[in-house]
Protein backbone atom coordinates (compact mmCIF):
# COMPACT_ATOMS: atom_id res chain seq x y z
CA UNK A 1 0.00 0.00 0.00
CA UNK A 2 1.08 3.79 -1.08
CA UNK A 3 0.44 6.62 0.22
CA UNK A 4 0.62 10.24 -1.65
CA UNK A 5 -0.18 13.39 -0.78
CA UNK A 6 -1.55 15.86 -3.81
CA UNK A 7 -2.80 19.25 -3.75
CA UNK A 8 -6.00 17.93 -5.90
CA UNK A 9 -7.62 14.57 -6.91
CA UNK A 10 -10.06 14.63 -9.64
CA UNK A 11 -12.59 11.05 -9.39
CA UNK A 12 -13.47 10.61 -13.13
CA UNK A 13 -11.73 11.71 -16.23
CA UNK A 14 -14.87 12.31 -18.45
CA UNK A 15 -16.16 15.80 -19.73
CA UNK A 16 -16.21 17.46 -16.21
CA UNK A 17 -12.89 15.61 -14.67
CA UNK A 18 -10.83 17.11 -17.47
CA UNK A 19 -12.29 20.48 -17.59
CA UNK A 20 -11.87 20.26 -13.59
CA UNK A 21 -8.13 19.13 -14.24
CA UNK A 22 -7.62 22.04 -16.49
CA UNK A 23 -9.09 24.94 -14.09
CA UNK A 24 -7.38 23.69 -11.47
CA UNK A 25 -3.92 23.08 -13.72
CA UNK A 26 -4.57 26.95 -14.85
CA UNK A 27 -4.95 28.40 -11.31
CA UNK A 28 -1.30 26.95 -10.67
CA UNK A 29 -1.87 24.12 -8.30
CA UNK A 30 1.20 21.75 -7.91
CA UNK A 31 -0.15 18.63 -9.21
CA UNK A 32 -3.54 17.38 -10.41
CA UNK A 33 -4.39 13.50 -10.39
CA UNK A 34 -7.01 11.85 -12.26
CA UNK A 35 -8.63 9.06 -11.56
CA UNK A 36 -10.46 6.88 -14.02
CA UNK A 37 -12.42 3.72 -13.44
CA UNK A 38 -12.14 3.26 -17.75
CA UNK A 39 -9.34 1.54 -20.11
CA UNK A 40 -9.21 5.24 -21.29
CA UNK A 41 -10.27 8.96 -20.28
CA UNK A 42 -13.03 11.02 -22.15
CA UNK A 43 -16.14 9.33 -20.29
CA UNK A 44 -19.26 8.73 -22.17
CA UNK A 45 -17.45 11.03 -25.02
CA UNK A 46 -15.81 7.96 -26.48
CA UNK A 47 -19.14 6.15 -27.61
CA UNK A 48 -21.17 9.50 -28.54
CA UNK A 49 -19.91 9.17 -31.99
CA UNK A 50 -22.95 11.50 -33.35
CA UNK A 51 -22.05 15.50 -34.05
CA UNK A 52 -23.39 18.20 -32.08
CA UNK A 53 -20.63 18.62 -29.41
CA UNK A 54 -18.47 22.15 -29.14
CA UNK A 55 -20.60 24.82 -30.05
CA UNK A 56 -20.36 26.77 -26.91
CA UNK A 57 -16.88 25.02 -25.43
CA UNK A 58 -14.71 25.00 -29.04
CA UNK A 59 -17.11 27.15 -31.30
CA UNK A 60 -17.31 24.43 -33.33
CA UNK A 61 -19.44 21.35 -34.12
CA UNK A 62 -17.59 18.11 -33.07
CA UNK A 63 -18.26 14.57 -32.50
CA UNK A 64 -17.98 12.70 -28.89
CA UNK A 65 -14.23 11.46 -29.42
CA UNK A 66 -13.11 14.41 -31.76
CA UNK A 67 -14.35 16.94 -28.29
CA UNK A 68 -12.86 14.48 -26.03
CA UNK A 69 -9.29 14.44 -28.10
CA UNK A 70 -9.52 18.29 -28.01
CA UNK A 71 -10.19 18.40 -23.98
CA UNK A 72 -7.43 15.69 -23.86
CA UNK A 73 -4.99 18.05 -25.75
CA UNK A 74 -5.67 20.66 -23.32
CA UNK A 75 -5.00 18.64 -20.45
CA UNK A 76 -1.87 17.31 -22.13
CA UNK A 77 -0.47 20.92 -22.15
CA UNK A 78 -0.20 21.09 -18.63
CA UNK A 79 2.67 19.07 -17.12
CA UNK A 80 1.36 19.23 -13.64
CA UNK A 81 -1.59 16.98 -14.70
CA UNK A 82 -1.62 13.02 -14.24
CA UNK A 83 -4.62 11.44 -15.90
CA UNK A 84 -4.08 7.51 -14.38
CA UNK A 85 -7.10 4.82 -15.90
CA UNK A 86 -8.43 1.37 -14.99
CA UNK A 87 -8.62 3.04 -11.68
CA UNK A 88 -11.45 1.85 -9.06
CA UNK A 89 -12.23 4.38 -5.90
CA UNK A 90 -12.64 1.91 -3.10
CA UNK A 91 -13.32 4.25 -0.25
CA UNK A 92 -13.41 7.76 0.93
CA UNK A 93 -12.49 8.54 4.20
CA UNK A 94 -13.68 12.19 4.83
CA UNK A 95 -12.65 12.73 8.64
CA UNK A 96 -9.46 11.98 7.84
CA UNK A 97 -9.48 13.27 3.87
CA UNK A 98 -8.28 10.17 2.78
CA UNK A 99 -9.17 8.18 -0.58
CA UNK A 100 -8.33 4.52 -1.08
CA UNK A 101 -7.88 3.71 -4.71
CA UNK A 102 -7.19 0.20 -6.11
CA UNK A 103 -5.40 -0.60 -9.69
CA UNK A 104 -3.05 -2.68 -11.26
CA UNK A 105 -0.46 -0.71 -9.04
CA UNK A 106 -2.05 -1.98 -6.21
CA UNK A 107 -3.61 0.11 -3.25
CA UNK A 108 -2.89 3.56 -3.56
CA UNK A 109 -3.84 5.87 -0.56
CA UNK A 110 -4.16 9.46 -1.50
CA UNK A 111 -4.40 12.19 0.48
CA UNK A 112 -5.46 15.03 -1.42
CA UNK A 113 -5.91 18.97 -0.22
CA UNK A 114 -9.09 18.65 -2.42
CA UNK A 115 -11.11 16.69 -4.17
CA UNK A 116 -13.25 16.94 -7.07
CA UNK A 117 -16.37 14.48 -7.51
CA UNK A 118 -16.91 14.31 -11.12
CA UNK A 119 -18.06 10.59 -11.48
CA UNK A 120 -20.94 11.45 -14.12
CA UNK A 121 -24.30 9.47 -13.95
CA UNK A 122 -25.72 5.71 -14.77
CA UNK A 123 -28.90 4.99 -16.74
CA UNK A 124 -31.86 4.37 -15.31
CA UNK A 125 -32.43 0.36 -14.98
CA UNK A 126 -35.62 -1.37 -15.91
CA UNK A 127 -36.43 -2.06 -12.25
CA UNK A 128 -37.52 1.75 -12.00
CA UNK A 129 -40.54 1.25 -13.92
CA UNK A 130 -42.61 -1.93 -13.15
CA UNK A 131 -43.65 -3.88 -16.34
CA UNK A 132 -45.79 -7.00 -16.41
CA UNK A 133 -44.29 -9.87 -18.64
CA UNK A 134 -41.15 -12.39 -18.52
CA UNK A 135 -37.72 -11.59 -18.54
CA UNK A 136 -36.28 -12.42 -21.46
CA UNK A 137 -32.86 -11.23 -22.90
CA UNK A 138 -32.76 -8.30 -25.19
CA UNK A 139 -33.63 -5.76 -22.83
CA UNK A 140 -30.57 -3.32 -22.92
CA UNK A 141 -30.09 0.38 -21.49
CA UNK A 142 -29.94 2.75 -24.64
CA UNK A 143 -25.98 3.43 -23.47
CA UNK A 144 -25.22 -0.42 -23.31
CA UNK A 145 -26.30 -0.25 -26.66
CA UNK A 146 -24.26 2.52 -27.89
CA UNK A 147 -21.46 1.04 -26.37
CA UNK A 148 -22.18 -2.11 -28.04
CA UNK A 149 -22.56 -0.54 -31.22
CA UNK A 150 -19.87 2.36 -31.54
CA UNK A 151 -17.06 0.59 -29.44
CA UNK A 152 -17.72 -3.19 -29.83
CA UNK A 153 -18.80 -3.77 -32.97
CA UNK A 154 -21.78 -5.59 -31.80
CA UNK A 155 -25.79 -5.20 -32.41
CA UNK A 156 -27.62 -5.89 -29.66
CA UNK A 157 -30.34 -7.22 -32.09
CA UNK A 158 -32.33 -6.75 -35.37
CA UNK A 159 -35.63 -5.71 -34.61
CA UNK A 160 -36.09 -3.26 -31.79
CA UNK A 161 -38.19 -0.62 -29.89
CA UNK A 162 -37.09 1.55 -27.81
CA UNK A 163 -38.54 2.63 -24.78
CA UNK A 164 -38.29 6.75 -23.73
CA UNK A 165 -37.53 9.43 -25.47
CA UNK A 166 -34.69 10.84 -24.10
CA UNK A 167 -31.41 12.26 -26.13
CA UNK A 168 -30.12 8.71 -25.92
CA UNK A 169 -32.69 6.87 -27.10
CA UNK A 170 -33.65 9.77 -30.14
CA UNK A 171 -29.57 9.28 -31.11
CA UNK A 172 -30.02 5.48 -30.90
CA UNK A 173 -32.81 4.71 -32.97
CA UNK A 174 -31.13 6.24 -35.76
CA UNK A 175 -27.69 4.82 -34.95
CA UNK A 176 -29.35 1.55 -34.79
CA UNK A 177 -31.49 2.36 -38.31
CA UNK A 178 -28.38 3.49 -40.08
CA UNK A 179 -26.42 -0.20 -38.94
CA UNK A 180 -29.96 -1.97 -40.83
CA UNK A 181 -31.22 -2.68 -37.24
CA UNK A 182 -35.49 -2.24 -37.89
CA UNK A 183 -36.52 0.27 -34.85
CA UNK A 184 -40.24 0.07 -35.00
CA UNK A 185 -41.42 2.68 -32.63
CA UNK A 186 -40.62 5.26 -29.92
CA UNK A 187 -42.37 5.16 -26.82
CA UNK A 188 -42.94 8.13 -24.39
CA UNK A 189 -45.00 7.74 -21.34
CA UNK A 190 -45.25 11.77 -21.47
CA UNK A 191 -47.32 13.90 -24.02
CA UNK A 192 -44.08 15.62 -24.87
CA UNK A 193 -40.94 13.72 -25.76
CA UNK A 194 -37.84 13.76 -23.42
CA UNK A 195 -34.74 14.76 -25.67
CA UNK A 196 -34.12 18.05 -27.71
CA UNK A 197 -36.26 18.91 -30.62
CA UNK A 198 -33.16 18.78 -33.61
CA UNK A 199 -33.14 15.04 -32.32
CA UNK A 200 -36.58 14.21 -32.83
CA UNK A 201 -36.43 15.77 -36.68
CA UNK A 202 -32.97 14.05 -37.33
CA UNK A 203 -32.91 10.93 -35.22
CA UNK A 204 -36.86 10.02 -35.98
CA UNK A 205 -38.70 11.76 -38.77
CA UNK A 206 -35.70 11.36 -41.46
CA UNK A 207 -36.39 7.91 -40.79
CA UNK A 208 -39.87 7.54 -40.46
CA UNK A 209 -39.54 5.70 -37.37
CA UNK A 210 -43.19 6.46 -35.03
CA UNK A 211 -43.07 8.72 -31.95
CA UNK A 212 -45.41 7.26 -29.68
CA UNK A 213 -46.23 10.24 -26.63
CA UNK A 214 -48.31 9.16 -23.57
CA UNK A 215 -47.71 5.30 -24.01
CA UNK A 216 -46.11 2.77 -22.15
CA UNK A 217 -44.64 -1.00 -22.31
CA UNK A 218 -47.54 -2.80 -20.58
CA UNK A 219 -45.91 -6.21 -21.17
CA UNK A 220 -42.79 -7.96 -22.31
CA UNK A 221 -42.75 -11.33 -23.18
CA UNK A 222 -40.26 -14.10 -24.84
CA UNK A 223 -38.75 -17.32 -23.90
CA UNK A 224 -35.20 -16.90 -23.68
CA UNK A 225 -34.94 -14.19 -26.14
CA UNK A 226 -37.47 -11.34 -26.09
CA UNK A 227 -40.30 -11.61 -28.86
CA UNK A 228 -43.19 -9.33 -28.27
CA UNK A 229 -43.30 -5.75 -26.34
CA UNK A 230 -46.89 -4.91 -25.66
CA UNK A 231 -47.84 -0.83 -25.30
CA UNK A 232 -50.59 1.15 -24.57
CA UNK A 233 -51.76 4.40 -24.28
CA UNK A 234 -52.00 6.41 -21.00
CA UNK A 235 -54.76 8.62 -19.69
CA UNK A 236 -54.32 11.79 -18.05
CA UNK A 237 -53.14 10.08 -14.35
CA UNK A 238 -50.85 7.68 -16.24
CA UNK A 239 -52.83 4.82 -15.76
CA UNK A 240 -52.98 2.27 -19.36
CA UNK A 241 -56.57 2.56 -21.09
CA UNK A 242 -58.00 -0.92 -22.22
CA UNK A 243 -57.96 -1.47 -25.48
CA UNK A 244 -55.62 0.84 -26.89
CA UNK A 245 -52.76 -1.89 -26.97
CA UNK A 246 -50.16 -2.56 -29.67
CA UNK A 247 -48.01 -5.64 -30.57
CA UNK A 248 -44.61 -5.20 -31.41
CA UNK A 249 -42.75 -8.44 -32.54
CA UNK A 250 -39.05 -7.72 -31.85
CA UNK A 251 -36.03 -9.14 -30.40
CA UNK A 252 -34.74 -6.08 -28.58
CA UNK A 253 -36.05 -3.27 -26.68
CA UNK A 254 -33.78 -0.40 -25.63
CA UNK A 255 -34.77 1.58 -22.34
CA UNK A 256 -33.61 5.10 -22.47
CA UNK A 257 -35.23 6.48 -19.30
CA UNK A 258 -33.20 8.97 -18.12
CA UNK A 259 -29.72 9.11 -15.53
CA UNK A 260 -29.25 9.19 -12.41
CA UNK A 261 -26.35 11.07 -10.67
CA UNK A 262 -23.52 8.64 -9.72
CA UNK A 263 -23.59 9.63 -6.16
CA UNK A 264 -24.05 6.87 -3.85
CA UNK A 265 -19.98 6.40 -2.88
CA UNK A 266 -20.75 9.93 -1.24
CA UNK A 267 -23.93 9.46 0.46
CA UNK A 268 -22.72 9.13 3.85
CA UNK A 269 -20.84 12.47 4.32
CA UNK A 270 -22.54 14.70 1.43
CA UNK A 271 -25.94 16.69 0.54
CA UNK A 272 -27.41 14.67 -1.79
CA UNK A 273 -30.75 15.85 -3.35
CA UNK A 274 -32.67 13.02 -2.20
CA UNK A 275 -34.87 13.81 -5.50
CA UNK A 276 -32.71 13.74 -8.38
CA UNK A 277 -29.52 12.12 -6.21
CA UNK A 278 -27.24 14.99 -7.51
CA UNK A 279 -24.53 16.18 -5.73
CA UNK A 280 -25.82 19.36 -3.69
CA UNK A 281 -23.01 21.85 -4.69
CA UNK A 282 -22.71 25.99 -4.39
CA UNK A 283 -21.74 28.41 -7.75
CA UNK A 284 -17.88 27.65 -7.27
CA UNK A 285 -19.07 23.78 -7.20
CA UNK A 286 -18.39 22.99 -3.98
CA UNK A 287 -20.21 20.57 -2.01
CA UNK A 288 -21.35 20.84 1.46
CA UNK A 289 -18.16 19.88 2.83
CA UNK A 290 -15.49 22.47 2.15
CA UNK A 291 -12.52 20.48 0.85
CA UNK A 292 -14.87 18.20 -1.35
CA UNK A 293 -16.19 20.04 -5.10
CA UNK A 294 -18.51 18.06 -7.51
CA UNK A 295 -19.27 19.25 -11.38
CA UNK A 296 -20.79 17.33 -14.03
CA UNK A 297 -23.73 14.92 -14.30
CA UNK A 298 -22.75 13.81 -10.73
CA UNK A 299 -24.51 17.07 -9.34
CA UNK A 300 -27.57 17.59 -12.25
CA UNK A 301 -27.83 16.08 -15.34
CA UNK A 302 -26.86 18.77 -18.01
CA UNK A 303 -28.04 18.82 -21.67
CA UNK A 304 -24.57 19.81 -23.13
CA UNK A 305 -21.61 18.93 -22.97
CA UNK A 306 -20.10 21.98 -22.90
CA UNK A 307 -21.71 23.03 -19.86
CA UNK A 308 -20.64 20.03 -18.21
CA UNK A 309 -16.71 20.83 -19.14
CA UNK A 310 -17.52 24.42 -18.45
CA UNK A 311 -18.74 23.69 -14.72
CA UNK A 312 -15.74 21.17 -14.23
CA UNK A 313 -13.29 24.15 -14.93
CA UNK A 314 -14.95 26.09 -12.44
CA UNK A 315 -14.81 23.45 -9.70
CA UNK A 316 -11.60 23.15 -10.66
CA UNK A 317 -10.82 27.26 -10.12
CA UNK A 318 -12.17 27.14 -7.21
CA UNK A 319 -10.84 23.85 -5.32
CA UNK A 320 -7.47 25.09 -6.68
CA UNK A 321 -8.18 28.39 -4.56
CA UNK A 322 -9.22 26.98 -1.84
CA UNK A 323 -5.80 24.67 -2.23
CA UNK A 324 -3.34 27.77 -2.39
CA UNK A 325 -5.57 30.12 0.20
CA UNK A 326 -8.31 28.76 2.16
CA UNK A 327 -10.90 30.44 0.06
CA UNK A 328 -14.47 29.85 1.87
CA UNK A 329 -16.26 33.02 1.53
CA UNK A 330 -20.00 33.56 2.96
CA UNK A 331 -22.36 31.56 0.76
CA UNK A 332 -26.42 32.37 0.45
CA UNK A 333 -29.30 29.81 -0.49
CA UNK A 334 -30.01 29.69 -4.17
CA UNK A 335 -34.19 28.79 -3.75
CA UNK A 336 -36.81 27.17 -5.85
CA UNK A 337 -39.74 29.41 -7.07
CA UNK A 338 -42.46 28.54 -9.10
CA UNK A 339 -42.37 26.41 -11.70
CA UNK A 340 -38.88 25.62 -11.33
CA UNK A 341 -38.51 21.65 -11.42
CA UNK A 342 -34.86 21.19 -11.30
CA UNK A 343 -31.77 23.93 -9.91
CA UNK A 344 -28.84 24.14 -10.01
CA UNK A 345 -26.70 25.35 -8.15
CA UNK A 346 -28.17 25.35 -4.29
CA UNK A 347 -26.08 27.63 -2.91
CA UNK A 348 -24.35 30.69 -3.92
CA UNK A 349 -20.67 31.72 -2.92
CA UNK A 350 -19.52 35.53 -2.94
CA UNK A 351 -16.97 35.95 -5.77
CA UNK A 352 -18.02 33.67 -7.93
CA UNK A 353 -20.47 34.27 -10.97
CA UNK A 354 -23.56 32.75 -10.86
CA UNK A 355 -24.54 30.27 -13.56
CA UNK A 356 -27.57 28.95 -13.19
CA UNK A 357 -28.72 25.74 -14.61
CA UNK A 358 -32.70 24.96 -14.53
CA UNK A 359 -35.58 22.77 -16.36
CA UNK A 360 -38.79 23.89 -16.17
CA UNK A 361 -41.58 21.76 -13.79
CA UNK A 362 -44.64 21.68 -17.27
CA UNK A 363 -44.52 22.79 -20.91
CA UNK A 364 -44.89 26.03 -21.15
CA UNK A 365 -45.74 28.43 -24.47
CA UNK A 366 -44.26 31.07 -22.56
CA UNK A 367 -42.79 32.48 -19.24
CA UNK A 368 -40.88 35.27 -17.59
CA UNK A 369 -37.04 33.59 -15.92
CA UNK A 370 -36.51 35.74 -12.75
CA UNK A 371 -33.60 35.58 -10.86
CA UNK A 372 -34.25 37.63 -7.40
CA UNK A 373 -31.87 38.56 -4.27
CA UNK A 374 -34.02 40.10 -1.92
CA UNK A 375 -35.67 43.17 -3.92
CA UNK A 376 -32.73 43.44 -6.35
CA UNK A 377 -33.65 41.59 -9.55
CA UNK A 378 -31.02 39.99 -10.96
CA UNK A 379 -32.39 39.02 -14.14
CA UNK A 380 -35.48 38.86 -15.76
CA UNK A 381 -36.24 37.70 -19.45
CA UNK A 382 -39.31 36.19 -21.40
CA UNK A 383 -38.50 32.50 -23.15
CA UNK A 384 -40.80 31.08 -25.44
CA UNK A 385 -41.70 27.40 -25.82
CA UNK A 386 -39.91 25.97 -21.92
CA UNK A 387 -40.09 22.64 -21.50
CA UNK A 388 -38.40 20.56 -18.95
CA UNK A 389 -36.75 18.48 -21.75
CA UNK A 390 -34.63 21.12 -22.68
CA UNK A 391 -32.72 22.74 -20.07
CA UNK A 392 -32.09 26.82 -19.52
CA UNK A 393 -28.76 28.40 -19.01
CA UNK A 394 -28.30 31.75 -17.26
CA UNK A 395 -25.49 33.51 -16.47
CA UNK A 396 -24.99 35.97 -13.80
CA UNK A 397 -21.72 38.35 -13.18
CA UNK A 398 -20.36 38.44 -10.02
CA UNK A 399 -20.17 42.45 -10.09
CA UNK A 400 -24.26 42.37 -10.04
CA UNK A 401 -24.71 40.00 -7.16
CA UNK A 402 -24.48 41.78 -3.47
CA UNK A 403 -25.60 39.52 -0.47
CA UNK A 404 -28.28 37.24 0.70
CA UNK A 405 -30.72 34.70 -0.69
CA UNK A 406 -31.52 34.24 -4.12
CA UNK A 407 -34.44 33.20 -5.58
CA UNK A 408 -34.98 31.74 -9.51
CA UNK A 409 -38.74 31.08 -10.31
CA UNK A 410 -40.57 31.28 -13.96
CA UNK A 411 -43.63 33.39 -14.25
CA UNK A 412 -46.31 32.34 -16.19
CA UNK B 1 -47.08 28.87 -51.99
CA UNK B 2 -45.44 26.11 -49.80
CA UNK B 3 -45.54 26.75 -46.06
CA UNK B 4 -43.45 24.62 -43.45
CA UNK B 5 -42.92 24.38 -40.04
CA UNK B 6 -39.67 22.79 -38.93
CA UNK B 7 -37.16 23.17 -36.11
CA UNK B 8 -33.71 24.25 -37.32
CA UNK B 9 -30.88 21.05 -36.31
CA UNK B 10 -28.06 23.51 -37.36
CA UNK B 11 -26.98 23.50 -33.11
CA UNK B 12 -28.68 21.96 -29.55
CA UNK B 13 -30.89 25.88 -29.57
CA UNK B 14 -33.20 23.83 -31.90
CA UNK B 15 -35.15 27.15 -33.57
CA UNK B 16 -38.73 26.64 -34.19
CA UNK B 17 -38.42 27.73 -38.14
CA UNK B 18 -41.39 28.76 -41.01
CA UNK B 19 -40.35 28.71 -44.13
CA UNK B 20 -42.33 30.08 -47.00
CA UNK B 21 -41.69 29.15 -50.40
CA UNK B 22 -43.46 31.59 -52.55
CA UNK B 23 -44.26 30.61 -56.45
CA UNK B 24 -41.82 32.85 -57.88
CA UNK B 25 -38.98 29.87 -56.11
CA UNK B 26 -38.30 32.67 -53.28
CA UNK B 27 -37.82 31.47 -49.92
CA UNK B 28 -38.43 33.29 -46.43
CA UNK B 29 -37.92 31.74 -43.34
CA UNK B 30 -38.59 33.22 -40.01
CA UNK B 31 -38.07 32.15 -36.26
CA UNK B 32 -34.32 31.67 -36.54
CA UNK B 33 -31.93 33.12 -34.26
CA UNK B 34 -28.85 33.66 -36.03
CA UNK B 35 -27.69 33.41 -39.70
CA UNK B 36 -27.22 29.47 -40.19
CA UNK B 37 -31.13 29.27 -39.35
CA UNK B 38 -32.06 30.81 -42.98
CA UNK B 39 -29.55 28.69 -44.63
CA UNK B 40 -31.16 25.45 -43.03
CA UNK B 41 -34.54 26.78 -43.65
CA UNK B 42 -33.57 27.17 -47.31
CA UNK B 43 -31.81 24.00 -47.63
CA UNK B 44 -34.01 21.97 -46.26
CA UNK B 45 -37.27 23.20 -48.37
CA UNK B 46 -35.07 22.33 -51.72
CA UNK B 47 -32.66 19.48 -50.73
CA UNK B 48 -32.50 18.27 -47.30
CA UNK B 49 -28.66 17.82 -46.02
CA UNK B 50 -27.00 15.96 -42.92
CA UNK B 51 -23.57 15.32 -41.51
CA UNK B 52 -23.52 11.25 -41.58
CA UNK B 53 -21.81 10.16 -38.32
CA UNK B 54 -20.80 6.48 -38.40
CA UNK B 55 -17.87 4.18 -37.88
CA UNK B 56 -15.81 1.91 -40.30
CA UNK B 57 -13.18 -1.70 -39.09
CA UNK B 58 -9.84 -1.10 -38.19
CA UNK B 59 -7.09 -3.70 -38.42
CA UNK B 60 -4.58 -3.83 -35.51
CA UNK B 61 -6.12 -1.24 -34.08
CA UNK B 62 -7.02 -0.96 -29.75
CA UNK B 63 -10.25 -0.89 -30.80
CA UNK B 64 -12.30 -2.72 -33.46
CA UNK B 65 -13.94 0.45 -34.82
CA UNK B 66 -12.78 3.89 -35.21
CA UNK B 67 -15.89 6.35 -35.59
CA UNK B 68 -16.15 8.56 -38.70
CA UNK B 69 -18.24 11.36 -39.85
CA UNK B 70 -19.07 13.47 -43.42
CA UNK B 71 -16.57 16.64 -43.65
CA UNK B 72 -19.62 18.72 -44.84
CA UNK B 73 -23.44 17.59 -45.14
CA UNK B 74 -24.23 15.38 -47.46
CA UNK B 75 -27.80 15.25 -49.27
CA UNK B 76 -30.20 13.23 -46.95
CA UNK B 77 -31.15 10.46 -49.73
CA UNK B 78 -27.61 9.15 -49.97
CA UNK B 79 -27.24 8.43 -46.31
CA UNK B 80 -28.36 4.66 -46.22
CA UNK B 81 -25.48 4.00 -49.96
CA UNK B 82 -23.13 5.60 -47.87
CA UNK B 83 -23.77 3.66 -45.32
CA UNK B 84 -23.18 0.57 -47.60
CA UNK B 85 -19.81 2.15 -48.29
CA UNK B 86 -18.73 2.51 -44.71
CA UNK B 87 -19.84 -1.52 -43.96
CA UNK B 88 -17.39 -2.65 -46.33
CA UNK B 89 -14.06 -0.13 -45.79
CA UNK B 90 -11.59 -1.08 -43.56
CA UNK B 91 -8.66 0.67 -42.32
CA UNK B 92 -5.56 -0.44 -41.25
CA UNK B 93 -4.55 1.53 -37.62
CA UNK B 94 -2.82 3.56 -36.53
CA UNK B 95 -5.33 6.16 -37.34
CA UNK B 96 -5.88 10.00 -35.49
CA UNK B 97 -8.44 12.09 -35.51
CA UNK B 98 -9.13 14.01 -39.13
CA UNK B 99 -7.30 11.26 -41.58
CA UNK B 100 -9.55 10.86 -44.64
CA UNK B 101 -10.67 7.27 -44.72
CA UNK B 102 -12.33 8.01 -48.33
CA UNK B 103 -12.36 11.25 -50.00
CA UNK B 104 -15.34 12.62 -52.21
CA UNK B 105 -17.69 9.74 -51.10
CA UNK B 106 -20.43 8.96 -53.71
CA UNK B 107 -19.43 12.11 -56.05
CA UNK B 108 -21.07 14.23 -52.98
CA UNK B 109 -18.05 16.71 -52.64
CA UNK B 110 -17.82 15.12 -48.57
CA UNK B 111 -14.88 13.55 -47.37
CA UNK B 112 -15.27 10.53 -44.84
CA UNK B 113 -13.09 11.41 -42.19
CA UNK B 114 -11.90 9.77 -38.80
CA UNK B 115 -13.16 11.34 -35.67
CA UNK B 116 -10.97 9.43 -33.45
CA UNK B 117 -7.47 8.35 -32.90
CA UNK B 118 -6.99 4.41 -32.95
CA UNK B 119 -3.43 3.16 -31.96
CA UNK B 120 -1.99 -0.19 -33.02
CA UNK B 121 -2.95 -3.12 -31.10
CA UNK B 122 0.83 -4.06 -29.53
CA UNK B 123 0.80 -0.34 -28.54
CA UNK B 124 -0.58 0.44 -24.91
CA UNK B 125 -3.58 2.79 -25.01
CA UNK B 126 -3.21 6.66 -24.98
CA UNK B 127 -5.48 8.15 -21.44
Amino acid sequence: MKEKSVDILVIGAGAAGLGAAIGAAREGVNEVVLVERDDRSGGVLNQCIHNGFGLHYFREELTGPEYAERIKRIVQQYPNIDVKVEQYVHQIDYRRKEVVVASTEGITVYKPKALIVATGARERPMGGILVPGTRPSGVFTAGVAQRFVNLENRLPGRRAIIVGSGDIGLIMARRLTLEGVEVVAVVERMPYPGGLERNIRQCLKDFNIPLYLSHTVVGIYGRERLEEVVIAQLDESFKPIPGTEKRFKVDTLILSVGLIPQSTLFKDFLKIDPWTKGIVTSSSGRSSLNWIFAAGNCTVIYDLVDWVTEEGTVAGKFAAMYVKNSWEPAKFFVEKGQNVGILFPSWYEEGTNLNIYLRVKKPMEEGTIRVKQRNNLLYSKKHLNLSPSEMISIKIPESKIGSGDILVEVVE
Amino acid sequence: MKVEEMVCIMCPLGCRLVVKQEDNGEINVSGNRCPRGIEYGKQEMVEPLRILTSSVLVLNGDMPLVSVKTNKPIPRRVIMQVMDILKNTKVEAPVRVGDVIIKDVLNTGADIVATRNVERREKSSTT
